[in-house]
Protein backbone atom coordinates (compact mmCIF):
# COMPACT_ATOMS: atom_id res chain seq x y z
CA UNK A 1 0.00 0.00 0.00
CA UNK A 2 1.52 3.42 -1.33
CA UNK A 3 2.23 5.49 2.02
CA UNK A 4 -0.73 8.90 2.37
CA UNK A 5 0.35 11.62 4.59
CA UNK A 6 -1.91 12.57 7.28
CA UNK A 7 -1.33 15.92 7.73
CA UNK A 8 -3.47 17.97 10.51
CA UNK A 9 -4.47 21.69 9.47
CA UNK A 10 -5.15 24.49 12.50
CA UNK A 11 -6.96 26.87 9.78
CA UNK A 12 -7.90 30.18 11.28
CA UNK A 13 -11.42 31.23 11.10
CA UNK A 14 -11.41 34.66 9.63
CA UNK A 15 -8.68 34.17 7.12
CA UNK A 16 -7.15 30.47 5.96
CA UNK A 17 -10.45 29.13 6.69
CA UNK A 18 -12.37 30.75 4.25
CA UNK A 19 -8.93 30.93 1.81
CA UNK A 20 -9.88 27.18 2.33
CA UNK A 21 -13.12 27.32 1.71
CA UNK A 22 -12.62 29.10 -1.78
CA UNK A 23 -10.50 26.71 -2.91
CA UNK A 24 -13.48 24.15 -2.68
CA UNK A 25 -16.41 26.74 -3.53
CA UNK A 26 -13.38 27.44 -6.80
CA UNK A 27 -13.33 23.91 -7.30
CA UNK A 28 -10.33 24.04 -7.48
CA UNK A 29 -8.43 20.19 -7.17
CA UNK A 30 -5.89 19.84 -4.03
CA UNK A 31 -4.17 16.96 -2.31
CA UNK A 32 -6.71 15.19 0.20
CA UNK A 33 -4.64 14.92 3.00
CA UNK A 34 -5.36 17.56 5.71
CA UNK A 35 -7.34 17.13 7.94
CA UNK A 36 -8.73 20.95 8.93
CA UNK A 37 -9.13 22.06 12.59
CA UNK A 38 -10.93 25.42 12.21
CA UNK A 39 -9.37 27.69 15.54
CA UNK A 40 -10.81 31.20 15.81
CA UNK A 41 -6.93 32.40 15.51
CA UNK A 42 -3.91 31.25 14.96
CA UNK A 43 -2.76 32.59 18.06
CA UNK A 44 -5.24 29.86 19.50
CA UNK A 45 -3.21 26.81 18.60
CA UNK A 46 -1.00 26.06 21.78
CA UNK A 47 2.11 23.66 21.04
CA UNK A 48 0.49 21.15 23.13
CA UNK A 49 -1.87 21.01 20.21
CA UNK A 50 0.81 20.29 17.52
CA UNK A 51 2.56 18.14 19.29
CA UNK A 52 -0.43 16.21 20.17
CA UNK A 53 -1.44 15.54 16.81
CA UNK A 54 2.24 14.18 16.23
CA UNK A 55 1.81 12.04 19.21
CA UNK A 56 -1.65 11.03 17.74
CA UNK A 57 -0.07 9.72 14.64
CA UNK A 58 -0.42 12.56 11.70
CA UNK A 59 2.81 12.83 9.83
CA UNK A 60 2.52 16.49 9.67
CA UNK A 61 0.88 20.08 10.91
CA UNK A 62 0.12 22.85 8.87
CA UNK A 63 -0.89 26.08 10.98
CA UNK A 64 -2.50 28.53 8.83
CA UNK A 65 -3.13 32.46 9.78
CA UNK A 66 -4.13 35.76 8.39
CA UNK A 67 -1.33 37.77 7.10
CA UNK A 68 0.60 39.92 9.15
CA UNK A 69 -1.19 43.44 10.19
CA UNK A 70 -4.23 41.30 9.13
CA UNK A 71 -5.55 40.00 11.69
CA UNK A 72 -9.27 39.85 12.77
CA UNK A 73 -7.99 40.15 16.43
CA UNK A 74 -5.06 42.81 15.47
CA UNK A 75 -2.12 40.70 17.12
CA UNK A 76 -3.31 37.23 17.35
CA UNK A 77 -1.78 35.70 14.59
CA UNK A 78 1.95 37.69 15.45
CA UNK A 79 1.63 35.56 19.04
CA UNK A 80 1.97 32.74 16.51
CA UNK A 81 5.02 34.10 14.37
CA UNK A 82 6.61 34.70 17.79
CA UNK A 83 5.58 31.03 18.74
CA UNK A 84 6.20 29.19 15.35
CA UNK A 85 10.66 29.81 15.90
CA UNK A 86 10.86 28.25 18.89
CA UNK A 87 8.57 25.48 18.63
CA UNK A 88 10.64 24.74 15.48
CA UNK A 89 13.52 24.65 17.39
CA UNK A 90 12.10 22.45 20.43
CA UNK A 91 10.52 19.91 17.38
CA UNK A 92 14.39 19.50 15.99
CA UNK A 93 15.88 19.27 19.02
CA UNK A 94 13.47 16.22 19.62
CA UNK A 95 14.58 14.75 16.00
CA UNK A 96 11.36 15.92 14.24
CA UNK A 97 12.29 17.07 10.41
CA UNK A 98 11.98 20.41 9.38
CA UNK A 99 9.02 20.02 6.72
CA UNK A 100 6.58 18.00 8.98
CA UNK A 101 5.72 21.25 10.79
CA UNK A 102 5.08 24.37 8.92
CA UNK A 103 3.14 27.94 9.55
CA UNK A 104 1.51 29.59 6.35
CA UNK A 105 -0.23 33.12 5.79
CA UNK A 106 -3.56 32.39 3.88
CA UNK A 107 -6.00 35.25 3.31
CA UNK A 108 -10.02 34.41 2.35
CA UNK A 109 -9.07 35.37 -1.06
CA UNK A 110 -6.81 33.07 -1.52
CA UNK A 111 -7.96 29.69 -2.02
CA UNK A 112 -5.30 28.80 -4.63
CA UNK A 113 -2.62 29.84 -2.56
CA UNK A 114 -3.93 27.27 0.29
CA UNK A 115 -4.66 24.37 -2.58
CA UNK A 116 -0.56 24.73 -3.34
CA UNK A 117 0.38 24.95 -0.32
CA UNK A 118 -1.47 21.44 0.54
CA UNK A 119 0.01 20.05 -2.35
CA UNK A 120 3.69 20.91 -1.76
CA UNK A 121 3.57 19.92 1.80
CA UNK A 122 2.01 17.04 1.35
CA UNK A 123 4.42 15.97 -1.25
CA UNK A 124 7.43 17.05 1.00
CA UNK A 125 5.92 14.66 4.05
CA UNK A 126 5.33 11.93 1.61
CA UNK A 127 9.39 12.28 0.56
CA UNK A 128 10.12 12.05 4.21
CA UNK A 129 7.64 9.14 5.01
CA UNK A 130 5.46 8.33 8.01
CA UNK A 131 6.11 10.26 11.54
CA UNK A 132 7.38 7.79 13.82
CA UNK A 133 6.32 9.38 17.39
CA UNK A 134 3.43 7.22 17.89
CA UNK A 135 5.05 3.75 16.95
CA UNK A 136 7.91 4.95 19.04
CA UNK A 137 6.31 5.64 21.80
CA UNK A 138 4.40 2.48 21.68
CA UNK A 139 7.44 0.31 21.10
CA UNK A 140 8.86 2.05 23.93
CA UNK A 141 6.41 0.73 26.11
CA UNK A 142 6.30 -2.81 24.73
CA UNK A 143 10.19 -3.71 24.86
CA UNK A 144 13.29 -2.66 26.53
CA UNK B 1 -1.85 2.69 71.32
CA UNK B 2 -0.16 -0.63 70.40
CA UNK B 3 -1.33 -0.77 67.04
CA UNK B 4 0.87 -2.35 64.89
CA UNK B 5 3.97 -0.19 62.63
CA UNK B 6 3.99 0.73 59.59
CA UNK B 7 5.89 -0.92 57.00
CA UNK B 8 8.02 1.59 55.06
CA UNK B 9 10.76 1.11 52.05
CA UNK B 10 12.45 3.50 50.98
CA UNK B 11 14.18 2.92 47.70
CA UNK B 12 16.23 4.83 44.85
CA UNK B 13 16.43 4.33 40.99
CA UNK B 14 18.24 6.54 38.24
CA UNK B 15 18.51 9.20 41.18
CA UNK B 16 21.69 11.62 42.62
CA UNK B 17 20.87 11.07 46.29
CA UNK B 18 19.69 14.11 46.60
CA UNK B 19 15.61 13.08 48.01
CA UNK B 20 17.10 10.49 49.95
CA UNK B 21 18.91 13.04 52.06
CA UNK B 22 15.65 15.80 51.31
CA UNK B 23 14.05 13.20 53.86
CA UNK B 24 17.14 13.08 56.32
CA UNK B 25 16.81 16.99 56.13
CA UNK B 26 13.69 16.72 58.03
CA UNK B 27 15.92 16.32 61.10
CA UNK B 28 14.48 14.87 64.39
CA UNK B 29 11.28 14.86 62.13
CA UNK B 30 12.79 11.16 60.85
CA UNK B 31 13.35 10.25 64.57
CA UNK B 32 9.40 10.46 64.64
CA UNK B 33 8.85 8.28 61.30
CA UNK B 34 11.11 5.61 62.90
CA UNK B 35 8.59 5.69 66.08
CA UNK B 36 5.68 4.58 64.29
CA UNK B 37 6.78 2.98 61.18
CA UNK B 38 9.31 -0.06 60.58
CA UNK B 39 11.82 1.16 57.54
CA UNK B 40 12.14 -2.50 55.93
CA UNK B 41 14.68 -1.18 53.08
CA UNK B 42 16.28 2.39 52.65
CA UNK B 43 19.67 1.56 50.76
CA UNK B 44 21.26 4.94 51.19
CA UNK B 45 20.77 4.59 55.40
CA UNK B 46 19.32 1.26 56.19
CA UNK B 47 20.39 -2.13 55.88
CA UNK B 48 17.97 -4.32 53.79
CA UNK B 49 18.52 -7.03 51.27
CA UNK B 50 16.90 -7.45 47.69
CA UNK B 51 16.27 -10.68 48.78
CA UNK B 52 14.26 -9.63 51.97
CA UNK B 53 11.44 -8.04 50.04
CA UNK B 54 11.82 -10.59 47.38
CA UNK B 55 10.33 -12.67 50.63
CA UNK B 56 7.80 -10.41 51.85
CA UNK B 57 4.50 -11.16 51.01
CA UNK B 58 2.36 -9.25 48.34
CA UNK B 59 1.08 -5.84 50.17
CA UNK B 60 2.79 -6.61 52.96
CA UNK B 61 4.45 -2.69 52.71
CA UNK B 62 2.17 -0.20 53.61
CA UNK B 63 4.01 2.20 51.68
CA UNK B 64 6.65 2.37 49.13
CA UNK B 65 8.60 6.01 48.14
CA UNK B 66 10.78 5.36 45.72
CA UNK B 67 12.41 8.34 44.46
CA UNK B 68 14.73 8.31 40.77
CA UNK B 69 13.26 7.40 37.24
CA UNK B 70 13.89 3.81 35.65
CA UNK B 71 17.13 3.98 33.27
CA UNK B 72 18.29 0.30 33.54
CA UNK B 73 16.89 -3.12 34.17
CA UNK B 74 17.59 -3.48 37.50
CA UNK B 75 15.43 0.37 38.21
CA UNK B 76 12.72 -1.40 36.37
CA UNK B 77 12.78 -4.98 38.28
CA UNK B 78 12.67 -3.40 41.80
CA UNK B 79 10.17 -0.88 40.97
CA UNK B 80 7.61 -3.55 39.97
CA UNK B 81 8.84 -6.08 43.03
CA UNK B 82 7.96 -3.04 45.16
CA UNK B 83 4.86 -2.48 43.64
CA UNK B 84 3.77 -5.54 44.00
CA UNK B 85 4.88 -5.76 47.65
CA UNK B 86 3.14 -2.54 48.41
CA UNK B 87 -0.29 -0.92 49.38
CA UNK B 88 0.58 2.22 48.52
CA UNK B 89 3.38 3.45 45.98
CA UNK B 90 4.56 6.81 46.18
CA UNK B 91 6.64 8.68 43.53
CA UNK B 92 8.67 11.11 45.29
CA UNK B 93 10.85 13.39 43.48
CA UNK B 94 11.27 14.98 39.88
CA UNK B 95 12.92 11.72 38.66
CA UNK B 96 10.33 9.68 39.79
CA UNK B 97 7.58 12.28 38.96
CA UNK B 98 8.83 13.36 35.77
CA UNK B 99 12.25 11.20 34.48
CA UNK B 100 14.15 15.05 36.07
CA UNK B 101 18.16 15.54 35.11
CA UNK B 102 18.55 12.22 33.81
CA UNK B 103 15.62 12.55 31.54
CA UNK B 104 17.13 14.72 29.83
CA UNK B 105 19.46 12.38 27.86
CA UNK B 106 16.14 11.14 26.19
CA UNK B 107 17.74 13.87 23.30
CA UNK B 108 20.22 11.59 22.66
CA UNK B 109 20.13 7.47 22.12
CA UNK B 110 22.30 4.64 24.26
CA UNK B 111 24.22 4.41 21.45
CA UNK B 112 24.77 8.07 21.36
CA UNK B 113 25.30 8.08 25.44
CA UNK B 114 28.06 5.11 25.11
CA UNK B 115 29.80 6.57 22.61
CA UNK B 116 30.26 9.83 24.60
CA UNK B 117 31.06 8.42 27.73
CA UNK B 118 32.84 5.62 27.26
CA UNK B 119 34.47 5.65 23.39
CA UNK B 120 35.15 9.23 22.31
CA UNK B 121 35.43 11.24 24.95
CA UNK B 122 38.85 12.73 25.02
CA UNK B 123 39.52 12.32 28.81
CA UNK B 124 39.32 8.33 28.43
CA UNK B 125 42.56 6.48 28.18
CA UNK B 126 43.31 4.93 24.98
CA UNK B 127 43.07 1.19 25.07
CA UNK B 128 40.54 1.63 28.40
CA UNK B 129 37.71 2.42 25.57
CA UNK B 130 34.93 -0.40 27.19
CA UNK B 131 31.27 0.00 27.24
CA UNK B 132 29.27 -1.81 30.22
CA UNK B 133 27.87 -5.19 28.82
CA UNK B 134 24.97 -6.79 30.54
CA UNK B 135 26.98 -10.00 30.57
CA UNK B 136 30.75 -10.73 30.54
CA UNK B 137 33.21 -13.83 31.47
CA UNK B 138 35.81 -13.34 34.11
CA UNK B 139 38.17 -15.93 35.20
CA UNK B 140 35.51 -18.38 35.05
CA UNK B 141 32.90 -16.37 36.61
CA UNK B 142 30.24 -14.71 34.61
CA UNK B 143 29.01 -10.55 35.99
CA UNK B 144 26.55 -9.59 35.38
CA UNK B 145 24.95 -5.67 34.58
CA UNK B 146 21.73 -4.52 34.28
CA UNK B 147 20.56 -3.63 30.93
CA UNK B 148 21.22 0.17 30.41
CA UNK B 149 17.65 1.36 28.69
CA UNK B 150 17.73 3.29 25.35
CA UNK B 151 15.66 6.01 27.20
CA UNK B 152 14.76 6.70 30.75
CA UNK B 153 11.13 6.24 31.65
CA UNK B 154 8.89 8.46 34.42
CA UNK B 155 7.65 5.79 37.31
CA UNK B 156 4.56 6.02 36.28
CA UNK B 157 5.53 4.38 32.67
CA UNK B 158 6.63 1.23 34.57
CA UNK B 159 4.78 0.82 37.61
CA UNK B 160 0.78 1.98 38.52
CA UNK B 161 1.77 5.50 40.94
CA UNK B 162 -0.49 6.22 43.64
CA UNK B 163 0.86 9.79 44.71
CA UNK B 164 3.32 11.79 43.58
CA UNK B 165 5.87 14.48 45.29
CA UNK B 166 7.37 17.06 43.17
CA UNK B 167 10.60 18.47 43.75
CA UNK B 168 14.44 18.31 43.03
CA UNK B 169 14.22 17.41 45.77
CA UNK B 170 11.53 17.76 47.50
CA UNK B 171 11.66 20.52 50.47
CA UNK B 172 11.55 19.02 53.90
CA UNK B 173 9.23 20.77 55.06
CA UNK B 174 6.64 19.22 51.82
CA UNK B 175 7.74 15.71 52.58
CA UNK B 176 6.91 15.96 56.23
CA UNK B 177 3.31 17.14 55.48
CA UNK B 178 3.22 14.34 52.62
CA UNK B 179 4.56 11.23 55.14
CA UNK B 180 2.20 12.93 57.61
CA UNK B 181 -0.57 12.45 55.23
CA UNK B 182 0.15 9.44 54.34
CA UNK B 183 0.18 8.27 58.17
CA UNK B 184 -2.99 9.99 59.09
CA UNK B 185 -4.76 8.15 55.76
CA UNK B 186 -3.30 4.75 56.95
CA UNK B 187 -3.95 4.91 60.55
CA UNK B 188 -7.94 6.09 59.46
CA UNK B 189 -7.29 9.45 61.21
CA UNK B 190 -7.83 11.21 57.74
CA UNK B 191 -9.46 10.38 54.23
CA UNK B 192 -6.24 9.20 52.00
CA UNK B 193 -5.83 12.02 49.47
CA UNK B 194 -7.31 10.69 45.69
CA UNK B 195 -5.20 7.97 43.66
CA UNK B 196 -2.80 9.74 41.30
CA UNK B 197 -2.63 13.11 43.44
CA UNK B 198 0.22 15.76 43.17
CA UNK B 199 0.75 15.71 47.37
CA UNK B 200 3.10 18.18 48.68
CA UNK B 201 2.57 20.99 46.81
CA UNK B 202 -0.27 23.09 45.79
CA UNK B 203 -3.10 23.72 42.65
CA UNK B 204 -1.68 26.78 41.73
CA UNK B 205 1.62 28.22 39.33
CA UNK B 206 4.35 29.57 40.97
CA UNK B 207 3.67 33.39 39.56
CA UNK B 208 0.89 32.80 42.17
CA UNK B 209 3.32 32.64 45.14
CA UNK B 210 5.79 34.56 43.45
CA UNK B 211 6.08 37.97 45.52
CA UNK B 212 8.35 39.77 42.36
CA UNK B 213 5.66 42.92 40.70
CA UNK B 214 4.72 41.58 37.45
CA UNK B 215 3.82 44.04 35.26
CA UNK B 216 3.40 44.04 30.96
CA UNK B 217 6.07 41.88 29.85
CA UNK B 218 7.93 42.93 26.48
CA UNK B 219 11.25 41.72 25.87
CA UNK B 220 13.67 42.81 23.24
CA UNK B 221 16.66 40.85 24.57
CA UNK B 222 16.91 37.34 26.83
CA UNK B 223 19.83 37.10 28.91
CA UNK B 224 21.49 34.15 30.91
CA UNK B 225 21.56 34.82 35.02
CA UNK B 226 24.96 35.61 34.57
CA UNK B 227 25.25 38.22 31.63
CA UNK B 228 22.91 41.31 34.22
CA UNK B 229 22.23 42.04 37.76
CA UNK B 230 19.10 41.02 38.31
CA UNK B 231 16.14 43.59 40.28
CA UNK B 232 14.94 41.82 42.99
CA UNK B 233 11.64 43.61 43.20
CA UNK B 234 10.54 42.86 39.70
CA UNK B 235 9.81 39.68 37.44
CA UNK B 236 12.26 37.96 36.01
CA UNK B 237 11.04 37.25 33.25
CA UNK B 238 10.20 41.06 32.27
CA UNK B 239 14.29 41.38 32.97
CA UNK B 240 14.77 39.14 30.04
CA UNK B 241 15.93 36.70 32.65
CA UNK B 242 13.93 32.83 31.35
CA UNK B 243 12.12 31.66 34.08
CA UNK B 244 10.08 28.46 34.31
CA UNK B 245 7.70 29.46 36.54
CA UNK B 246 4.47 30.44 34.59
CA UNK B 247 4.53 26.75 33.33
CA UNK B 248 5.67 25.45 36.94
CA UNK B 249 3.47 24.12 40.11
CA UNK B 250 3.60 26.40 42.76
CA UNK B 251 4.76 24.18 46.16
CA UNK B 252 8.46 25.03 46.88
CA UNK B 253 8.33 28.16 48.62
CA UNK B 254 9.88 30.29 45.55
CA UNK B 255 13.30 29.48 47.07
CA UNK B 256 14.80 30.36 43.22
CA UNK B 257 12.85 33.52 42.20
CA UNK B 258 13.41 34.57 46.36
CA UNK B 259 17.01 34.35 46.00
CA UNK B 260 17.37 36.09 42.33
CA UNK B 261 17.47 32.79 40.75
CA UNK B 262 14.97 32.06 38.02
CA UNK B 263 12.72 28.98 38.53
CA UNK B 264 13.89 25.62 36.31
CA UNK B 265 10.59 24.25 36.91
CA UNK B 266 11.28 21.29 39.43
CA UNK B 267 7.37 20.93 40.98
CA UNK B 268 6.75 19.88 37.51
CA UNK B 269 3.67 21.20 35.28
CA UNK B 270 1.36 23.68 36.56
CA UNK B 271 -2.28 21.88 37.10
CA UNK B 272 -4.04 21.05 34.20
CA UNK B 273 -0.87 21.47 32.05
CA UNK B 274 -0.06 18.43 30.03
CA UNK B 275 3.17 19.48 28.72
CA UNK B 276 5.17 22.33 30.91
CA UNK B 277 7.90 22.35 28.14
CA UNK B 278 5.30 23.53 25.26
CA UNK B 279 3.43 25.92 27.83
CA UNK B 280 6.75 27.35 28.78
CA UNK B 281 7.60 27.89 25.06
CA UNK B 282 4.11 29.93 24.75
CA UNK B 283 4.58 32.17 27.55
CA UNK B 284 8.49 32.95 26.79
CA UNK B 285 7.22 33.30 23.11
CA UNK B 286 4.33 35.96 23.58
CA UNK B 287 6.37 38.16 25.84
CA UNK B 288 8.83 39.03 22.54
CA UNK B 289 8.52 42.52 21.58
CA UNK B 290 8.48 42.43 17.61
CA UNK B 291 6.52 41.57 15.05
CA UNK B 292 9.34 41.28 12.49
CA UNK B 293 10.51 37.47 11.99
CA UNK B 294 14.15 38.11 11.44
CA UNK B 295 14.28 40.02 14.41
CA UNK B 296 12.37 37.71 16.54
CA UNK B 297 14.91 35.35 15.27
CA UNK B 298 17.82 37.32 16.63
CA UNK B 299 16.04 37.53 19.90
CA UNK B 300 15.14 33.77 20.20
CA UNK B 301 19.11 33.41 19.41
CA UNK B 302 19.45 34.75 23.58
CA UNK B 303 17.73 31.24 24.22
CA UNK B 304 20.77 28.82 22.72
CA UNK B 305 19.25 25.73 24.54
CA UNK B 306 15.49 26.35 24.84
CA UNK B 307 14.34 22.58 24.89
CA UNK B 308 16.55 21.39 27.79
CA UNK B 309 15.57 24.55 29.81
CA UNK B 310 11.65 24.04 29.25
CA UNK B 311 11.60 20.28 29.75
CA UNK B 312 14.96 20.14 32.25
CA UNK B 313 13.10 18.04 34.34
CA UNK B 314 10.35 16.54 32.49
CA UNK B 315 11.69 15.15 29.21
CA UNK B 316 9.94 11.25 29.73
CA UNK B 317 6.63 13.46 30.88
CA UNK B 318 6.71 15.85 27.56
CA UNK B 319 4.49 14.75 24.97
CA UNK B 320 7.07 13.64 22.64
CA UNK B 321 8.93 11.94 25.48
CA UNK B 322 12.68 11.36 23.47
CA UNK B 323 14.44 12.04 20.63
CA UNK B 324 12.92 11.00 17.79
CA UNK B 325 15.87 11.19 15.19
CA UNK B 326 16.66 8.17 12.84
Amino acid sequence: MTFEPKIVGFLCNWCSYTGADLAGTSRIHYAPNVRVIRVMCSARIDPTFVLKALTDGADGVLICGCHPGDCHYSEGNYKMMRRYPLLKKLLADYGIEDERVRLEWVSASEGQRFADIVNDMTERVRALGPCSVKTDLATDMAER
Amino acid sequence: MAAKKLQLAIYWGAACGGCDVSILDTNEFILTVDEVADIRLWPIAADGKYADVEAMADGELDVVIMNGAVRNSENEHIAKLLRQKSKIFVAYGSCAYMGGIPGLANLASRAEIFDCAYLNNPSIEPGNRTVPLTEAKVNGYTLELPKFYDRVYKLDQIVDVDYYVPGCPPQPDQCKAAILALVAALTGQADPPPKGAVVGAFERALCDDCKRTKTEKKVTRFYRPWEIMEDPESCLMEQGILCAGSATRSGCGVRCPNSGIPCRGCYGPAPNVIDQGAKLLSAVSSIIDSKDPDEIDKILEGLPDFTSFANRYSIPASQLQRSHRK
